[in-house]
């Protein structure tokens, strides 16, 4: 076998240029099909981290009334909303993959809030623990955030968001101020900011409400002084955060079953609290964009095709001419195998180098168009090692003939041939 | 006896003819003999050739090669014994011309699995017999006739083959590197190794302790020497 490859080497290094030509067929399908591979693969990666955000990994989980999410203001009529308890909290947070977890009340359509004269119209107000502010990113810019003793005595304190500061209070400094939410006078202590990773992505009209609210911005207070604003008993919404972007969907679908279990003691049978699934929306645009460029794939193996009708006929060419050396090989005790391995190598060992050069050429051909069209490109391993084994294959397929050709030459005939 | 012809029959298909090239041949040799087969060309002494060197099948009649029966041989055994039992040397030598000289002679002991260190060996040991130790890396376009013939001699018994068939080995060849052939074949013989030769002239089958004459498919015992 090693002789055979050596001598393969012997053959192909003494018809360079033909060799290379014959080559070529192989260099080019390959190229083309490593590169189609490595910018899908690179698209594919772009769409995750556009829509999921690099290192953000948060999984909304809301309460659905049916098939909207339910609110407080419009749903107060259809059954006792269920609430979580602190036991299904903790077996949220125990659960796999699952790196933190918040839980909070939110009011997204207040027309009770005002700051002196000045209303905040369209904001939203949440009623958060302690994990929120960590678990979404926020950061403190201005005065302090939240700490136990808020909680422990319902203290009447706000946190806003730079939103809402520039909204609400136009230029002041806002921490100290006093704001009114539902009557109630509470002290803000601090301004807050959410950090870029998790800016939204906008697909439609709803989620662009959603981000206009986030644009006017947001008004905090400790969970435990909602009733004291809004009313006792209100259900909450949970966000967790997962360990890894692959884990999103299975750590968000795990939490909504946990929390489906409190779902109790209502006559509303529509409850249910469901996972925002962002990796399904990933993979359904991944599939898009990957079933178009599959057919790319297709176009290209057709080179491969050809490439290999190329190898047949060089080989074929390189039987007749080494009629004599077949001759006497099969004289002086070659079998019908030998020969036959013989030439499989060679046009295996052919394939593969082609198959080799135009992985490489592949990958160069990739960052140029990384380079002139900006779409991403990843380099996919796989991909790289099956193209060497099918331009192998290739080889061997198409070797069949000629090496078959060679294998049954009579060597009477072949040693008198000139 | 190391190998025994009877009532050899070859028939070849010549379009819608049969064209008969060998008439009830029987011929036999004793091992260390030194036999030559001589006739003009078309006399059918090449077939007989390719008969006995087992790259062919008889019509008719029965082949024992060193007590072996070659006519119910498949082809898979028919290599085997080409491999094992016979060494070939052609009129015009049938060297690969990229290999060296070493790797000429070592190649049919690839072909029987023999050790890279033992193949090595043995093929610098037959170099050796012919008298090329000093040529051993040089590729054939760098050897004289002569010398090629010697390579390729070396190959043929490298293998110890039970017989050491050589069809017009001094045809290429000028006279004098002619002469040094036929001296080796002789030292060959001397050491032991069978030898048939083929030739359709006289004066290099006066070498051979036998001769045999084939005309017409027909052959016939010439004279034996002493």
């Amino acid at each position: 076998m090693i002789e055979n490859i050596r001598l393969s080497f012997q053959g192909i290094w003494s018809h360079k240029m033909r060799s290379f030509l014959t080559m070529l067929g192989i260099i080019i399908g390959i190229a083309s099909i490593i590169a189609i591979v490595s910018t899908i693969k690179g698209t594919s990666e772009q769409i995750k981290e556009d829509l999921i955000g690099a290192g953000n990994n948060t999984v909304n989980i809301n309460l659905y009334d049916g098939d909207n999410p339910y609110d407080v203001e419009f749903g107060m009529s259809s059954g006792n909303p269920p609430l979580i308890s602190d036991e299904q909290k903790d077996a949220v947070l125990e659960l796999d993959h699952v790196e933190n977890a918040t839980f909070y009340h939110s009011r997204s359509y207040t027309s009770t809030v005002y700051y002196q004269n000045t209303a905040f119209q369209g904001g939203t107000v949440y009623g958060i623990d302690m994990n929120y502010l960590d678990t979404c990113g926020y950061t403190v810019q201005l005065g302090r955030g939240f700490v136990q003793e808020d909680y422990d005595e319902f203290k009447k304190v706000a946190l806003v968001d730079n939103n809402a500061a520039d909204n609400l209070f136009s230029g002041e400094n806002p921490v100290g101020k006093t704001i009114e939410i539902g009557s109630e006078p509470f002290v803000v202590v601090g301004v807050v900011r959410q950090s870029e990773d998790y800016l939204p992505n906008i697909d439609d009209i709803s989620q662009f409400y959603d981000y206009f609210q986030t644009m006017m911005g947001c008004i905090m207070i400790p969970s435990e002084s909602w009733p004291i604003a809004f009313s006792f008993d209100e259900p909450e919404n949970a966000i967790i955060k997962a360990d890894s972007t692959d884990n999103m969907s299975s750590a968000g679908n795990a939490a909504a079953e946990v929390l489906k279990e409190g779902i109790v003691n209502t006559s509303n049978t529509n409850f249910e609290y469901k996972a925002d699934d962002v990796m399904e929306r990933v993979r359904n645009l991944q599939r898009l964009s990957e079933s178009t460029n599959q057919q790319l794939i297709w176009i290209a193996s057709i080179s491969l095709l050809v490439g290999g009708i190329g190898v047949m006929n060089i080989m074929l060419v390189s039987v007749t001419e080494r009629t004599r050396e077949i001759g006497l090989k099969k004289a002086i005790g070659a079998r019908k195998k030998t020969i036959m391995g013989q030439f499989l190598t060679e046009a295996a060992v052919l394939t593969s180098i082609g198959g080799i050069i135009g992985v490489a050429c592949g990958i160069g051909l990739s960052r140029v168009v990384a380079k002139v069209a900006g779409s991403p490109t990843a380099i996919s391993i796989p991909a790289i090692l099956i193209s060497v084994l099918f331009s192998m294959l290739i080889g061997l397929i198409f070797g069949l003939l000629p090496s078959y050709k060679a294998a049954n030459l009579n060597p009477i005939d072949a040693l008198r041939s000139e | 006896m190391i190998l025994e012809l009877k009532g050899i029959y070859k028939e070849y298909q010549q379009g819608k003819m049969k064209v008969p090239v060998l008439k009830d041949v029987n011929f036999s040799m004793e091992e260390g003999e030194y036999v030559a087969i001589m006739g003009p060309s078309g006399s059918g002494k090449t077939t007989l050739m390719n008969i006995i060197g087992c790259l062919d099948q008889a019509t008719e009649g029965s082949f024992i090669l060193d007590g072996k029966d070659i006519r119910s041989c498949s082809e898979n055994e028919m290599s085997d014994i080409r491999l094992h039992k016979i060494g070939f040397v052609f009129q015009s030598f049938h060297l690969l011309p990229r290999q060296s000289a070493l790797s000429n002679v070592e190649m049919p002991l690839h072909y029987a699995k023999v050790p890279r260190k033992l193949r090595r060996e043995r093929a610098l040991k037959a170099l050796d017999r012919v008298g090329l130790s000093d040529r051993v890396d040089f590729r054939p376009n760098q050897l004289s006739g002569g010398q090629m013939q010697r390579v390729a001699i070396a190959r043929a018994i490298v293998n110890s083959p039970k017989l050491l068939l050589a069809d017009e080995p001094t045809g290429a060849l000028d006279s004098k590197s002619g002469a040094q052939v036929m001296d080796l074949f002789k030292r060959l013989n001397e050491e032991g190794v069978t030898v048939l030769m083929i030739t359709h002239d006289p004066e290099i089958a006066s070498h051979a302790k036998r001769v045999v004459t084939i005309r017409d498919g027909i052959l016939r015992e010439k004279e034996v020497k002493e």
